[in-house]
């Protein structure tokens, strides 16, 4: 049985070196397009990493884009695109911020206090999404960009004065939180500090694991997304499910912006980090949906981010970095679908072979038996 | 194998009929003949000239058009779009086009509107945008699969008409249907398809439906006769007066009534798309009735969802494995659990026990005789036959009081279905209520105990499965007999099944 085993890692890793491969090598063909120097704008990113004021920063973006892709990750396992990640990750911050700056209880009930606040308006706004597609068959793909329009409104009415904002300069802000609500970040020294909520992002990575490969629920739902109809019947209550589902991505979606509003920023203000569900959707798909992969793809993407200001003191625009996210999300969706196919057909032969070969389950019990099914 | 041994010739200028069971191979052969799938051997001839076919795009040069079970047209854009569309080169997208569809629709009396929204037609009339649609490709052999499955008689009556009037004109129609009164009121020639092969031709002028009936039948088969019975007199399920109506109003299922006893095979017979789809629906809780009541044992489970009948023990093998039994890319083990996600020994509390799946996948795959080298390949990688054997073990592995079995042995080579049969003949003895769903008449009167025949959503006959014959229930299972089907020959029973066969005209549709 270890082939099959080790037949998956393969299958697992093909997709993504594949489509890193060729996202690189079209990135070099862009470069030399534009008469640049092919190879230096990577070495100049390569050797970014090993700065460790560099790590720190590419570790805090990556706690956000991670908790963002596991959001949308959940939706992609049962066939729903939660495009809303965005909306929901911002209000989430907003909401907690403003929790945060007008109740001031002990840290111990403060922190979880803001973490709930987040959750629930995370699962609200997705929630929204999901009853329209279940009661009134709306694409959740249409409600929840339409969400974001509106959320990105609702921030703005927020922040005016006579609502919750606050003025400082030209900046408008929530109010600097109270600090009961704010977590320590771990020191690194010169380096900086790594947001303590990282954690976080590390516990949800594996409560996602969990839930999903270890429970009823999480089998349910995989099984929603792998067969919908298989799904139904077996058991599974679809318009359920699919509402369980997008309120389970909304909460976790809420808490992706708290490791800087908590660890940093203290305040939800026009510099707030935005666009990180939509970065989180190319970081899911790049990841595979696995935890670990998704680890991954958001510390690439977020080295890709803070390795990338210093091209510009070296005569490149550091737009290339954009240019091959880009490029990476378009050749993982070409090359894990044909690295699907490709895995599947070659089992196909491979069990085929097997059989033939005699090397079948439980032969020592039923010698006499011949193949029965072809 | 899906194919072997076909021989089939069709004249020009003739209406050419291939009859057969559902699942005999006629739509592979037609899948064959119009270039969708590559025979391994064998050859095809036209006019004289071999030919071979790699694409539908090569059929369509050579002449030959298919007009497909369920159409292909784009309801939002008009008649003379949709003929069109993919075509532009022959004869442009305007006047040009729409003169040549005008002179087609009148030479061969199609009665076709090329400004029309497609839309806005019937289902008949789309039909005929169909056939034009490969006339105007410049077909002379038109292949229609079942093409009366979806028309009402005097629909049918239209169409025929039609098809006369293509071969009046020297074009030659292959016509793949299983209504055997349809068949021999337009063919010339009958070609008939058992497990894959051609087994015999017939000349309508000179063929009874009953003869016909055999020649599909056949018997050859190990039959799955069942030996003593072991029907008790305790309902396990009761099924009252059910009514399941589409969102139109139409009525699927009507007025079905009846029980099944532990140890009792109840077998429902019929042509495809009489309401079986939606009886096996209804019972498994994937759509609710509309009126009346089910009963398992002594509760009535009408409003229970899906997942609560099958943790009360109602098993489940549906009709088509690969939309309602497997997740083909998830590894056996995880196929084991689908369905029983919250019972033992898959589950502990909220928790999944892979382990103690694993271990009993293990056991399935060895008792069910599954061929497979592990539990953690895909079960798409498996053979029908060896998904349908884990399937069957899986639910037989719950140990259910009630088994919907819709078509266990479809797609399945002989061993596999011997096996099947077993299993179901074993649990039946030790007490397990069967509803047994399928289009192999010598299944269905081997293994049932009881049988009924379901036509146009309602129970209309009932056999003794020890006396009737595949014929006679064949000739009911086009509607043309009702009541009690007897088998000796009583002239005072008025739904002999004897007489209406030898009219066909009663059974046009």
């Amino acid at each position: 049985m270890k082939k099959f085993d080790k037949e998956r890692v393969l299958l697992a890793v093909a997709g993504p070196v594949i489509a890193l491969a060729v996202a690189f090598v079209l990135s070099a063909i862009v470069l030399i397009a534009s008469g640049k120097n092919p190879v230096e704008p990577f070495a100049i990113m390569f050797e970014q990493a090993g700065f460790s004021d560099i790590q720190v920063l590419i570790v805090n973006q990556a706690s956000m884009y991670y908790i963002a892709a596991l959001a949308v990750a959940i939706g992609f396992r049962m066939n729903l695109f939660n495009i809303g990640v965005d909306g929901q990750y911002q209000l989430g911050a907003m909401m907690a911020a403003i929790v945060g700056a007008h109740a001031n209880l002990p840290a111990f009930l403060q922190v979880p206090l803001l973490l709930l606040t987040a959750v629930l308006t995370g699962a609200f706004w997705a929630g929204i999404a999901g009853v329209l597609k279940v009661t009134r068959g709306v694409s959740e793909v249409v409600a929840t960009i339409m969400l974001n329009a509106i959320a990105t409104s609702l921030i703005v009415y927020m922040w005016k004065p006579d609502v919750f904002g606050v003025k400082i300069g030209n900046n408008s802000t929530t109010g600097e939180m109270h600090e009961s609500g704010w977590i320590p970040g771990i020191d690194m020294g010169a380096a900086g500090e790594i947001y303590g909520l990282l954690v976080l992002a590390v516990l949800l990575g594996i409560g996602y694991w969990v839930v999903l490969n270890r429970t009823r629920f999480g089998f349910d739902l995989r099984a929603s997304g792998a067969s919908e109809s298989a799904a139904s019947a077996s058991g599974v209550d679809p318009k359920r499910m699919v509402l369980t589902a997008m309120l389970l991505s909304g909460a976790i979606a809420g808490l992706a912006g708290l490791p800087i509003l908590l660890g940093d920023s203290h305040t939800y203000n026009l510099n707030f980090p935005t666009g990180i569900g939509f970065l989180g959707i190319g970081i899911a798909l790049l990841g595979r949906n696995s935890p670990v992969g998704i680890a991954f793809a958001a510390l690439l993407w977020a080295w890709l981010d803070k390795a990338s200001p210093e091209l510009d003191f070296h005569g490149y625009d550091k737009e290339i970095a954009v240019i091959m996210q880009g490029l990476i999300v378009l050749s993982v969706v070409v090359s894990y679908e044909a690295v699907r196919e490709w895995g599947l057909r070659r089992q196909q032969r491979r069990v085929g072979a097997e059989l033939a070969a005699g090397h079948v389950l439980g032969a020592d019990n039923n010698t006499t038996k011949e193949v029965a099914g072809r | 194998m899906a194919n072997h041994d076909i021989h089939l010739t069709v004249r020009k200028g003739t209406v050419h009929a291939l009859v057969g069971e559902n699942g005999a191979g006629k739509s592979t052969l037609m899948k064959i003949l119009y270039g969708m799938q590559k025979p391994d051997e064998g050859t095809i001839t036209i006019h004289g000239e071999q030919v071979s076919f790699s694409s539908p795009a090569d059929a369509i040069v050579r002449g030959i058009g298919m007009v497909h079970q369920h159409f292909m047209l784009a309801d939002n854009l008009t008649v003379l779009e949709n003929v069109v569309l993919g075509s532009e080169r022959l004869h442009g997208i305007g006047g040009r086009a729409r003169r040549r569809i005008k002179e087609l629709s009148d030479r061969y009396g199609l009665g076709v509107r090329p400004d029309v929204l497609v839309e806005e037609l019937g289902v008949a009339a789309r039909q005929r945008v169909e056939i034009l649609k490969v006339l105007y490709r410049g077909a002379t052999t038109l292949i229609l699969d079942e093409p009366t499955a979806v028309l009402v008689p005097q629909e049918v009556d239209a169409l025929f008409d039609n098809l006369r009037e293509l071969k009046a004109e020297g074009l030659s129609v292959i016509f793949i249907s299983h209504k055997l009164g349809e068949v021999l009121s337009v063919a010339d020639e009958i070609t008939v398809i058992r497990r894959g092969t051609t087994v015999g031709t017939a000349v309508p002028a000179e063929t009874t439906p009953r003869q016909l009936a055999e020649l599909m039948v056949g018997s050859e088969l190990p039959t799955p006769e069942t030996a003593e019975s072991t029907v008790t007199d305790r309902p396990v399920l009761t099924v009252d007066k059910l009514r399941l109506a589409a969102p139109g109003g139409k009525a699927l299922l009507d007025d079905i009534s009846f029980t099944i006893h532990a140890g009792e095979v109840l077998g429902i017979a019929g042509v495809e798309g009489n309401g079986q789809t939606e009886l096996v629906d209804a019972l498994i809780g994937l759509r609710h009735a509309d009126s009346g009541t089910i009963r398992l044992a002594d509760e009535e489970i009408t409003s229970w969802a899906t997942r609560r009948r099958r943790e009360q023990g109602i098993g489940y093998i549906p009709e088509d494995r690969h939309r309602h039994g497997l997740l083909l890319e998830a590894p056996l083990w995880e196929n084991r659990i689908l369905g029983h996600v919250t019972e033992k020994p898959n589950a502990k509390g909220v928790w999944l026990d892979p382990k103690a799946a694993q271990e009993d996948t293990r056991r399935i795959v060895r008792t069910y005789d599954v061929r497979t080298p592990g539990i953690d390949v895909t079960a798409a990688s498996l053979s029908g036959g060896n998904q349908q054997k884990l399937i069957v073990g899986r639910e037989m592995s719950h140990k259910p009081r009630f088994l919907i079995a819709a078509h266990p042995t479809r797609g399945v080579d002989v061993g596999a279905q011997a096996a099947i049969w077993d299993h179901i003949r074993e649990a039946r003895r030790e007490g397990l209520a069967v509803l047994l769903i399928s289009a192999d008449l010598d299944e269905l009167i081997g293994l049932s105990d009881t049988l009924r025949v379901i036509y146009d959503g309602k129970l209309v006959a009932d056999a003794d499965p020890a006396t009737i014959t595949p014929e006679e229930l064949g000739t009911a299972m086009t509607g043309a007999a009702e009541g009690h089907l007897e088998h000796d020959e009583t002239p005072e029973t008025p739904a002999d099944p004897s007489t209406s066969a030898e009219s066909p005209e009663d059974e046009a549709r």
